[in-house]
């Protein structure tokens, strides 16, 4: 086992090998410009990026054709819900969402409330989940998008697309789901959950930073949006700008291996997660499990450690890499609204810490994490006051803190 | 964020952390900051004829927080009650390089040594009458 352990997959991940010598020839032998229309090495460019639009169309029931390229998952998100709202915005301005999105769902709002729309934030439960009958309840004769994620980055909560498409389209609603997480992961079917788009990124699933796609439905409801990039007209006039057909290659072999796999990782990913719950849980009291129990994207755990501050247990497992809902990692001294949103005591959040696998990891460094946990957290206590209250028979929700 | 080698060195191997008795009248206890805030610091303080014979703590908070509070320890060991309380936020700053995102930290320990000292005064106050 080699030191230091990456358990920060939801973060990002590796490149897989196998992508990176798909990729390679892409470099300097075939490094046409996919929109040349008039020799081999544009044609031979196209072909691969067509092909890559295949694969990633197939991996949510679709076909390449309504795929369209981006940078990332920021920008698919962006597109999908700046492009519909300009798009639609003399037959409505209201949007319904939910607050525990990620910020490249959410910042595109509060550009839009600037802009005079209005957005519903559904309320989530203790784990994370909206509620199927509020969100219904929450549509509007003036609602023009329904934005809800298919697998929460920090919690790991997965939403029932299935459940929601159904609502979104009896009242013809749009629906746009950010699946950065989920896509690859857990099984996405556009047309058997109604989904109008979809985002997604290549380096969450073990492809190249730089490269995400998002999905737009053709027909059925044809799906309409503003482009917010101009220049050229690619991607069906929704994204211009010369197509990275090096990392697109790189995607669709990322999403092509996620395919084969996804069945036998997700069964070895929920393996890998309840022993380490298990083993932590039995170790040490007061730890508590952030997310739903169950429906939750198999590579990710997210616990806090009561009356240890994630920051300081994070510098404790040096050799491990993962990160916390602490204020102290974050720029904003705030600790993660996710967890705020969930009713997460901001002691708690200040306790969290997430645990993300993946496809390179084994069972020997989860045993390794268990023990290194174990014993910051064990020492941390030690010299944690609330721990030595608590112990005392305390409540320290009755204790007057003096706070600065 | 890189840590100093001093916030460091005091992380891994904490001065004086433990508990004295609450209620020993020689002893003095400040407890400053809230769990919502991510930082709570418990700092004791034995004193004989106004001198600060002993110290002990307990910290709730990242890796800053708790060097802080050790190296505040450190430093009002053997010091009178008066020379404590010149003890300066910026001092320990310095001392162990916190970058601006963790002064709040150095501010919490210096709270936490006056705290104490505010706490041995009133309860001697209170013994003597």
């Amino acid at each position: 086992m080699e030191l230091p352990i990456y358990l920060d997959y939801n973060a990002t991940t590796p490149t897989d090998p196998r992508v990176v010598e798909a990729m390679l020839p892409y470099f300097t032998e075939i490094y046409g410009n996919a929109a040349s229309r008039n020799h081999s090495f544009g044609w031979n460019a196209e072909k691969a990026v067509s092909s890559a639009r295949d694969m990633l169309g197939s991996l949510i029931g679709t076909s390449g054709k309504e795929i369209v390229f981006t940078s990332g998952a920021t920008e698919s998100n962006n597109i999908a819900i700046l492009g519909v709202a300009e798009f639609h915005r003399d037959k409505g301005r209201h949007i319904i969402s939910s607050p525990i999105e990620h910020k490249a769902v959410i910042d595109p709002y509060h550009y839009l409330e600037q802009q005079g729309y209005d957005v519903t934030f559904l309320d989530v439960n203790q784990h994370g989940c909206i509620s199927l009958e509020q969100l219904e309840q929450a549509i509007r004769p003036d609602t023009i998008l329904v934005s809800l994620m298919g697998g929460n980055n920090e919690i790991g909560t997965v939403n029932p697309l299935e459940e929601i498409g159904r609502i979104t389209r009896k009242h013809g609603v749009l629906f746009h789901t950010d699946a950065t997480q989920a896509y690859g992961k857990i099984p996405l079917d556009v047309e058997r959950m109604n989904i109008d788009l979809l985002s997604m990124s290549a380096h969450k699933m073990y492809g190249p930073k730089g490269i995400g796609a998002l999905y737009v439905r053709r027909k059925k409801p044809r799906v309409r949006l503003s482009p917010i990039v101009f220049g050229g007209g690619h991607e069906r006039g929704m994204r211009s700008g010369t197509l990275n057909v090096t990392g697109i290659v790189g995607f669709g072999k990322a999403a092509e291996l996620c395919a084969e796999e996804m069945a036998s990782e997700a069964e070895r990913l929920i393996g890998l997660r309840q022993r380490l719950y298990e083993k932590l849980t039995v170790e040490l009291d007061y730890v508590f499990l952030n997310g739903h129990p169950t429906d939750r994207l198999p590579n990710n755990l997210n616990l806090s450690f009561g009356y240890v501050e994630g920051e300081s247990l994070i510098m404790g497992i040096g050799d491990i890499a993962v990160s916390s809902g602490s204020a102290c990692t974050s720029a904003s001294l705030e600790p993660s609204y996710v967890l705020r949103s969930l009713g997460v005591g901001d002691d708690l959040a200040h306790s969290s810490i997430r645990f993300g696998f993946g496809r390179f990891t084994t069972v020997e460094e989860i045993d390794y994490t268990a023990e290194q946990v174990s014993s910051a957290v064990k020492r941390l206590r030690e010299m944690s006051p609330l721990y030595e209250m608590v112990l005392e028979g305390i409540d320290l929700s009755t204790v007057q803190w003096a706070s600065h | 964020m890189a840590y100093s080698e001093k916030v460091v060195d005091h992380y891994s191997a904490p001065r004086n952390v433990g508990s004295f008795m609450k209620n020993d009248d020689a002893v003095g206890t400040g407890l400053v900051g809230a769990p919502e805030c991510g930082d709570v610091m418990k700092l004791q303080i034995k004193v004989e004829n106004d001198q600060i014979v002993d110290a002990k703590f307990k910290t709730f908070g990242c890796g800053s927080a708790i060097a802080s509070s050790s190296l505040a320890t450190e430093w009002v060991k053997g010091k009178t009650l008066d020379e404590a309380m010149t003890i300066r936020n910026t001092e320990i700053v310095e001392e162990l390089s916190l970058p601006p995102v963790k002064i709040h930290c150095s501010v919490l320990a210096e709270d936490a040594i006056k705290a104490a000292i505010a706490d041995y005064k009133s309860r001697s106050a209170a013994s003597a009458d």
